[in-house]
């Protein structure tokens, strides 16, 4: 029976990953559909950087920032008694900036497709723009939302690079699947690394096929 | 009671300028009447708080909505007002019932003289009401957009060519419900078109826009029958809106009878018409003929006596417009004939005309009910 450790944390990391970034990844995404403001291309850059980005750069710098050195790492060091690289915050605060575009991107889309129409047609109904929001706006983007939160727990639980820069393999603290599976590989478990790569092909195919699946079920709805 | 609206508006478009000053005392329907591209829509989103960032002032009923040089601006959803836009804007995740009760329950305690049931009632909506709003044509959608509109229990309802995505049946079937909506609950409409018929059908006053400024602006019949507003309000289907009662039905000859004044007037059965209700008749120019003395041995029934009060010549056409005042009323009646006949028959302002018209010219969308 191989190690389930690695698997529960993954889960984790996806799980708070996704419910952070939901929080602050839909107002950004409402902003970014909605401004016209000069600085709109600077973030959308800056949000679509990930993508682009070896991992490996993004967790460089990320080690960087976060070392206890820094104001930041020195902040997080003092307030939590803990170092902010090589322990499971640092790799949910890693994992903030390498899932942000899964989050933002797909949201931004979906909001944008809705138009001012159904926003209009709220306010003229004495709804509040708070209120239309979530009256309006998120139940017409539950398909953007689905989306969004599904490719971000899934794209979080594939990281490797920046997992290994910022947080190594430190076991029930930052050794999560993508390492585990790594590290078997590397010493010739090969085993145990298909029992996990296999599990982890499983899953990622089983939400994929439910995404569409209830996608293509809610027709007209943006 | 009718509500004093004051707009100015400045706005700059690619292809024209929107520059209106408009002081208006709303009460029934007041038609925002012009072509495609002359500032309608953008004045009805702007009193509607649509349009942020606009140059514009708008004070309704006593109240400042907005004066861009002060920095005030109500948004849209503070605003008592009832939008309804062209495309209906229903939302797609809630049925019928869910899109009316989206705006009962946040307007509820604001006028509670219209209710659920009467505005059900009064669109004809209960077969709707579970259905999805996919599954709705487009005249039902309207229809649920107007009641939708309606339960927002708004002070102003502003109709954004409600019928323009529909076609002419749909339009028919719709339009009786905004004609009658504003009166039935008490509350002036703005009506945004750039089709004369219906302008001519459901409204009241008129204010005609053009190039981004006001033409003209006063009663529906007197505007339409300005010879000065006829480039916009369109020359081929010019004609005068006459105000009528009915008399009785002959049931034998197939005719409705119509009193106007002191004058008779006949025109092909409308069974739906009863005696004592008021109707407008819509005729246009060119079917109207004029006679210097009452014409015997002819096959059109209806001859209205009158005089000339202005001849307009056409230039470098065969044709003239003469404006007549119908005697024993304050209706006016205009004809196009041609230049040739008013020099034959020496037409001249204050000559007695009998206007002539073939009952045929009252069709059924040449008549609507008054209330």
């Amino acid at each position: 029976m191989p190690d389930l450790g690695p698997l529960w944390l993954t889960l984790q990391l996806a799980a708070v990953t996704t419910v952070i970034l939901l929080l602050l990844g839909t107002p950004l995404a409402w902003w970014l559909s909605r401004t016209r403001a000069r600085i709109k291309p600077l973030v959308e850059a800056l949000t679509a950087l990930p993508l682009v980005l070896p991992p490996t750069v993004m967790g460089f710098y990320l080690l960087v920032l976060m070392n206890p050195g820094t104001w930041i790492g020195g902040f997080w060091l003092e307030v939590t008694g803990d170092t902010l690289t090589f322990s499971f915050a640092g790799l949910v605060v890693a994992s903030l900036f390498y899932s942000l575009p899964f989050m933002v991107q797909p949201l931004q889309s979906s909001f944008e497709a809705l138009g001012p129409g159904p926003l209009e047609a709220a306010a003229s109904l004495r709804a509040s723009p708070i209120n239309a929001f979530f009256t309006v706006v998120v139940p017409l983007s539950a398909r953007g939302f689905l989306t969004a939160c599904v490719m971000t727990f899934a794209h979080t639980i594939g990281e490797f690079g920046v997992v290994l820069m910022v947080g190594g393999n430190i076991p029930g603290e930052t050794r999560v699947i993508s390492i585990a599976i790594y590290e078997q590989v590397e010493t010739l478990r090969y085993q145990e690394a298909h029992i996990l790569s296999a599990g982890l092909l499983l899953f990622s195919f089983v939400v994929l096929v439910l995404v569409y699946a209830v996608n293509r079920r809610r027709p007209g709805h943006a | 009671m009718p509500k004093d609206l004051e707009v100015a508006a400045e706005a700059s478009f690619a292809d024209f300028r929107l520059s209106v000053e408009l002081a208006l005392s709303l009460q029934g329907i007041t038609a925002l009447f012009g072509p495609s591209g002359s500032g309608k829509s953008t004045l009805l989103r702007i009193i509607a708080g649509l349009e942020q960032g606009r140059a514009a002032r708008v004070v309704f009923d006593g109240a400042l909505w907005a004066d861009s040089r002060e920095k005030t601006f109500l948004p849209a959803h503070r605003r008592p007002v009832g939008y309804l836009f062209q495309d209906a804007r229903l939302f797609a995740h809630l049925n019928v019932a869910g899109n009316l009760r989206f705006a009962d329950k946040r307007s509820r305690d604001r006028h509670p003289s219209i209710t659920w049931e009467e505005v059900v009632a009064a669109l004809d909506l209960e077969p709707l009401l579970d259905r999805r709003v996919q599954g709705l044509s487009g005249g039902e959608r309207q229809r649920v957009a107007l009641g939708r509109t309606l339960l927002a229990r708004p002070s102003l309802l502003l109709l954004d060519e409600p019928l323009s995505a529909l076609d002419l049946g749909r339009k028919a079937d719709i339009l009786p419900y905004l004609e009658a909506a504003p009166r039935r609950f008490g509350i002036p409409a703005l009506y945004v078109s750039h089709a004369v018929e219906e302008v001519a059908q459901i409204a009241d006053s008129v204010v005609v826009l053009a190039d981004g400024r006001v033409q003209g602006i006063g009663p529906v019949a007197e505007v339409l029958e300005r010879l000065d507003l006829q480039a916009v309000t369109g020359r081929f289907e010019a004609g005068s809106l006459l105000e009528a009662q009915v008399v009785g039905h002959d049931q034998p000859l197939h005719l409705t009878r119509l009193q106007l004044g002191a004058q008779g007037l006949t025109m092909p059965m409308l069974k739906a018409l009863r005696p004592g209700e008021r109707v407008r008749l819509r005729v246009r120019s060119r079917d109207v003929a004029l006679a210097t003395e009452e014409p015997r041995g002819l096959s059109i029934r209806n001859v209205l006596a009158g005089q000339v009060v202005s001849i307009e010549s056409e230039p470098e056409t065969a044709f003239a417009e003469v404006l007549v005042a119908l005697a024993d009323s304050d209706q006016r009646l205009r004809a196009r004939i041609t230049r040739a006949s008013v020099a034959d028959l020496g037409l001249a302002p204050g000559r007695a005309v009998f206007a002539l018209m073939k009952s045929v010219t009252f069709d059924r969308r040449a008549v609507t009910r008054r209330l």
